[in-house]
């Protein structure tokens, strides 16, 4: 039986008054994928951030309802403890500009004050990189600037950043919206990889991405969960009508 | 409209168009059996080049669709059941074919005593029938409609499964008739799958409709 990583229960988020994720109930089960869809301002990304407490770090943002990861409760938790645990993955490639592929992938460990002997260093770098993929372009320029790979790399190098922190849970939010085709692809093909060690819930607007990658899919439509199934049945045969017309391009 | 709802409508359009040529194929050799009409014969064994021209055409169209509009949910599910539609119409036309072709190859008119014996023109009828109802199924998405065509189909199957008999019974007392009904058997046996084929047809229609496949399963 498949055990849940993530569950919230009645998890809601707000920008000031105005709800943008409302009542949303959902279990995320150990090594899957799970895409989160929706058109633009349905709330999906802020759930996202939401759930490793990045959507608090914003001025009269709050959340309430609850996060477990596993069966402690998220919002009980330090933040800092939480994004250990639950690492994110953005947009855009942000590898810290000053910081060699090496010091990038590390970033964790000193930012959170964590010293380690060289050897550990090593161990650690040489683990995340080969994990993304990255480890055989770069091994031999580990001293070079994270900001002279090429889009892909460099996404994948901000992938092994998180992955270095040993997660659980890694979080990307449109992860290749910025990269070309066959960088995408590339990314593509490490999430298959990854889910054998991490649980990965990945915000997308591609929706050809979301039945590539993803075991299950999330629908979120004006703050609600509308749809949350296994990515055959979302894309064969949606239960929920606003699912169907989202994917078919029906949407008004 | 979206593109792909372009495309799917042009499609549907192609379908209905493809119906509308099979049925009066049947018709027409329904009409040629009947009449003894061997020039109406011919024209539906030429016009059955028509019918393979929009099987070709369909099946291209739906694999245009699938490669550059990545159909999902209902629209998937309606490519897919044109593209086994299309399959089945196109045996129908055959079948059309065929029985032109038994047409051209009697030299008197059927005796209308074997016609009636064997409930020959009867059977026609509700095969033209049921072609009919799916047709009407499909344009206007009617499960209701569809499921209807199981138990009319059965209708078929039994005229059938006593034709044997019957034509053994008129062989009896008309032994001079063995090419005309053994032809009328043969006519029986490519109308009940007409029934077959439109059986299939409303399977699909229903599985692009509610996501229900039926196929292999007892329709009680």
């Amino acid at each position: 039986m498949e055990s849940t990583v993530i569950k919230t229960v009645d998890y809601n988020a707000y920008f000031g008054d105005n709800r943008v994720v409302k009542d949303v109930n959902i279990s995320i089960p150990k090594n899957h994928v799970i895409a989160v869809m929706g058109p633009s301002g349905c709330g999906k990304t802020t759930f996202l951030r939401g759930i490793n407490r990045m959507h608090e770090l914003i001025p009269h943002a709050k959340a309430d309802g609850k996060i477990f990861l596993h069966n402690e409760d998220v919002m009980q938790m330090h933040p800092i403890f939480v994004r250990l645990k639950i690492g994110m993955v953005f947009q855009r490639p942000n590898p810290f500009p000053n910081l060699s592929i090496y010091d990038n992938v590390i970033a964790g460990y000193k930012l959170n004050g964590i010293k380690l002997q060289r050897a550990d260093k090593d161990k650690i770098v040489e683990e995340a990189l080969t994990k993304v993929a990255l480890w055989n372009e770069v091994k031999d320029s580990l001293r070079k600037k994270g900001t002279f790979l090429s889009g892909g790399q460099q996404q994948r190098l901000c992938i092994a950043r998180a992955v270095a922190m040993l997660p659980e849970v890694l979080l990307f939010d449109e992860p290749t919206s910025a990269l070309d085709p066959i960088s995408t692809s590339t990314v593509e093909e490490l999430f298959h990889e990854l889910k054998k060690n991490y649980t990965l819930i990945i915000v997308t607007h591609n929706m050809q991405q979301a039945a590539r990658v993803s075991d299950r899919t999330a629908f979120f439509y004006m703050g609600e969960l509308v749809e949350y199934d296994d990515i055959k049945k979302m894309f064969t045969n949606p239960k929920d009508n606003r699912t169907q017309n989202y994917i078919t391009g029906r949407f008004s | 409209m979206t593109q792909i709802e372009t495309e799917l409508q042009r499609l549907k359009k192609e379908v209905i168009n493809m119906w509308a040529l099979v049925h009066s194929q049947l018709v027409k050799a329904k009409t040629a059996m009947l009449n003894f009409d061997k020039d109406l014969a011919r024209e539906v064994v030429l016009k059955e080049r028509r019918v393979n021209g929009y099987e070709l055409k369909i099946d291209c169209d739906c694999e245009d669709i699938f490669a550059l509009l990545s159909p999902v949910a209902v629209d998937l599910r309606f490519v897919l059941a044109v593209l086994k539609i299309n399959t089945n119409l196109e045996r129908i036309g055959d079948i059309a074919e065929g029985i032109a072709k038994y047409i051209l190859s009697i030299d008197e008119p059927f005796q209308q005593e074997l016609l009636s014996t064997t409930h020959i023109v009867e059977m026609y009828e509700a095969s033209v029938n049921i072609l009919e109802d799916t047709l009407s199924a499909f344009e206007n998405e009617d499960t209701i409609l569809a499921r209807s065509i199981f138990k009319k189909d059965e209708f078929l199957d039994e005229i059938n499964l006593r034709s044997h008999k019957l034509i053994e019974a008129y062989l009896k007392n008309h032994p001079e008739d063995l090419d005309h009904a053994l032809y009328a058997l043969s006519i029986i046996r490519k109308l009940e799958r007409v029934g077959d084929q439109s059986k299939n047809i409303a399977e699909e229609i229903i599985f692009y409709i509610e996501a229900k496949v039926l196929k292999h399963k007892s329709h009680h």
